[in-house]
C-alpha cells in the first residue's frame, strides 16, 4: 500500500525551483533512501512532505488512514542543542507533545509511550543523563527516540549519521535495519553517505536537477551511472 | 538599615515592581537565551526609551505610550529573525539603535536632555506609582502561570524548533507569547534598570544557571531564584553606596556569573 504519493512536485528555496517533476511513492514497509549532491532539494522536499514548507507546484497525496502527524521526523543536529540543559527522558517525551493538543502536562500514557521508545533503542539506563554531554551515537538514538514517540508508522531521518564515528554509524544503521524489518517500521532517510545507506535499503530516490534523477529499487540503481559515480566505482 | 531604607514608600515600590519583574524576566530569558534571542531584551528597551521620550514630548502617560509600540516591536522583531533575508542580530541592532536616535531627537526638540533622559538611560527608583505596581503584579502572575503551564510545549519548542512543528505544536505561537510578554516585561523594568541597563536581568541569572544546573527545570527554577536574589541585594547595595540601582543590580548579576563559572568549572 503506498502511504505516500508525490505527484509532479516542484519544490526549491528562496524562490528559486531545484526539483520539479518529481513522482514517486512510498510504501508501506519501505526502506528509502533519498540521495543527492549539496542543495539538490533534499532538505525542500522533507520539509514540504512534513508540511513545513510549501511546494511551489503539484501534489503530496496522503493514503486514507495516514497524515503527515503518524511521522516521526529527526531532523539534524541543531546548534542550539550543543549546550542545551535537558534530561534525556524530557527530550524523548517531547516527542509526545504533537499529539497532546493544549494538554500542559504528561500523563501515564506519554510516560509509558517514552519509557517503551526508550527501551526499543536501549537508551533506558541513559535515561537521567543530561543531553548534552552524551556521546554523538547516544544523542542520535534519544533523538530516534524522541522521534518514534511522535509516530511509529513511518519514520523520517533527515542525514542522521552526519559527524559520527563508523562504529556508531554501522550501530544506528543496525538500529534503522531492526525497525524497519521487525517492528515494520516504514523508514525514509535522507542521506549523504551513499555506500552505507544503501546497504539495507529496498528503494532510492536520488535528486541531482533535471537530467539525472532516479527512483526505483536499490538493486537497479547500484547498476546505473548515476549509482557507480556515487559508489565512487569506475563510471 | 533595612527598616529605614522600606520606611520610604517610594522604595517600597521600587522594591515591590523589581523583583516581580526580575522574576518574569528570568524565566523568560532562560528560552531566549537559549533560542539565541539575548538581545531581543536590549532591542526592546531601546524601542521603549523612543516611545517614552515621544511620550513625554507629547504629554502622555509613559506606559500607555510604550507599551503597544513595544509589544509591535517584538512582534515585528520575531518575524524578522525568522524570515532568513535579514539575520535576527542585525534586525535587532537595526531597530534599536533608529529608536534611539528617534527618542533623543524629539527630547533634545523639546524638553532638551534633562535628568528625564537620563533616568530614561540608567534608571531611576523614583519612578514607579501605585499603578505601575498593581500592573507588575498581574504581568507576574501571567507570566509565571504562563510558564509553569506551558512548560513542556516551552521546553519542546525552545529545544527544536522544526521537530515541534512537524509534529503539530503551534510554535509561532508559543514563541509570539514568550515574545510579548518580555515585552511587557522590559517596558516595566526599564524605569528601574534603566533603557542600557535591562537586558541583563534577562540574560544573566539564565547564564548563570545554565553554568551549574544541567536540567531545563531547574535552570529556570534557578534563575527565578537567583534573579531575585540579585535584585534586592543590588537595591540594598544601592541604598547603603548610593550608587544607582540598575548599575548596582547589573554588577551583583555580574559578580554571581563569575562565582557560577568557578563553580560551574569545578564540577
Amino acid at each position: 500500500m503506498n502511504l505516500i504519493e508525490i505527484r509532479d512536485l516542484t519544490i526549491g528555496y528562496d524562490g528559486k525551483p531545484v526539483v520539479s517533476g518529481l513522482n514517486f511513492d512510498i510504501s508501506e514497509g519501505d526502506y528509502l533512501c533519498i540521495l543527492g549532491e549539496n542543495g539538490s532539494g533534499k532538505s525542500s522536499l522533507v520539509k514540504a512532505i512534513l508540511g513545513l514548507k510549501s511546494a511551489y507546484s503539484g501534489h503530496i497525496h496522503f493514503a486514507q488512514g495516514f497524515s503527515r502527524r503518524e511521522i516521526g521526523y529527526m531532523p539534524q543536529k541543531t546548534e542550539v542543542q550543543r549546550d542545551f540543559p535537558a534530561g534525556v527522558f524530557e527530550v524523548v517525551l517531547s516527542g509526545c507533545q504533537g499529539a497532546m493538543g493544549l494538554k500542559p502536562f504528561y500523563g501515564r500514557a506519554e510516560k509509558r509511550r517514552a519509557a517503551s521508545a526508550m527501551e526499543r533503542l536501549g537508551i533506558t539506563e541513559i535515561k537521567n543523563e543530561c543531553y548534552r554531554n552524551l556521546s554523538g551515537g547516544q544523542q542520535q538514538r534519544v533523538l530516534l527516540a524522541r522521534a518514534l514517540c511522535s509516530a511509529d508508522r513511518m519514520i523520517l531521518l533527515d542525514e542522521p549519521t552526519t559527524a559520527l564515528d563508523p562504529p556508531s554509524t554501522a550501530e544506528f544503521y543496525r538500529i534503522i535495519e531492526s525497525l524497519n524489518s521487525d517492528d515494520g517500521v516504514t523508514v525514509v532517510m535522507v542521506s549523504h553517505d551513499t555506500a552505507g545507506a544503501l546497504e539495507n535499503s529496498n528503494r532510492v530516490l536520488h535528486l541531482g536537477g533535471m537530467e539525472s534523477m532516479f527512483f526505483g529499487e536499490t538493486a537497479d540503481y547500484v547498476k546505473t551511472k548515476l549509482g557507480k559515480k556515487f559508489l565512487g566505482g569506475d563510471e | 538599615m533595612l527598616l529605614e531604607m522600606f520606611s520610604y514608600s517610594f522604595i517600597t515600590r521600587a522594591v515591590v515592581v523589581g523583583s516581580l519583574v526580575s522574576l518574569c524576566a528570568s524565566l523568560l530569558g532562560v528560552s531566549l537565551v537559549l533560542k539565541r534571542y539575548s538581545m531581543i531584551g536590549d532591542g526592546l528597551s531601546h524601542v521603549s526609551f523612543g516611545a517614552m521620550s515621544v511620550a513625554a514630548a507629547l504629554n502622555v502617560a509613559p506606559l500607555a505610550l510604550s507599551v503597544p509600540v513595544v509589544l509591535a516591536a517584538a512582534f515585528l522583531l520575531l518575524r524578522l529573525s525568522e524570515s532568513s533575508r535579514i539575520r535576527g542580530d542585525a534586525a535587532i541592532a537595526v531597530i534599536s539603535s533608529s529608536a534611539l536616535a528617534v527618542g533623543v531627537i524629539v527630547t533634545s526638540l523639546t524638553t532638551g536632555l534633562n535628568t528625564d533622559v537620563c533616568n530614561f538611560m540608567f534608571g531611576s527608583v523614583l519612578a514607579m506609582t501605585d499603578s505601575d505596581v498593581a500592573l507588575s503584579v498581574v504581568l507576574s502572575v501571567i507570566v509565571i502561570v504562563v510558564f509553569a503551564l506551558f512548560y513542556n510545549k516551552i521546553f519542546a519548542v525552545t529545544f527544536d524548533e522544526s521537530f515541534s512543528r512537524a509534529t503539530g505544536v503551534r510554535a509561532g505561537l508559543y514563541n509570539t507569547v514568550i515574545a510579548l510578554l518580555t515585552a511587557v516585561t522590559i517596558v516595566l523594568g526599564m524605569r528601574i534598570m534603566g533603557a542600557l541597563l535591562i537586558s541583563s536581568l534577562v540574560i544573566f541569572p539564565a547564564l548563570s544557571a545554565m553554568r551549574v544546573c544541567r536540567r531545563f527545570k531547574s535552570v529556570a527554577l534557578c534563575a527565578a531564584g537567583l534573579s531575585l536574589c540579585c535584585f534586592l541585594f543590588g537595591m540594598v547595595a544601592s541604598y547603603a553606596f548610593e550608587t544607582p540601582v540598575g548599575a548596582s543590580v547589573v554588577v551583583v548579576d555580574l559578580a554571581v556569573f563569575g562565582l557560577f563559572c568557578f563553580l560551574g568549572r569545578r564540577r
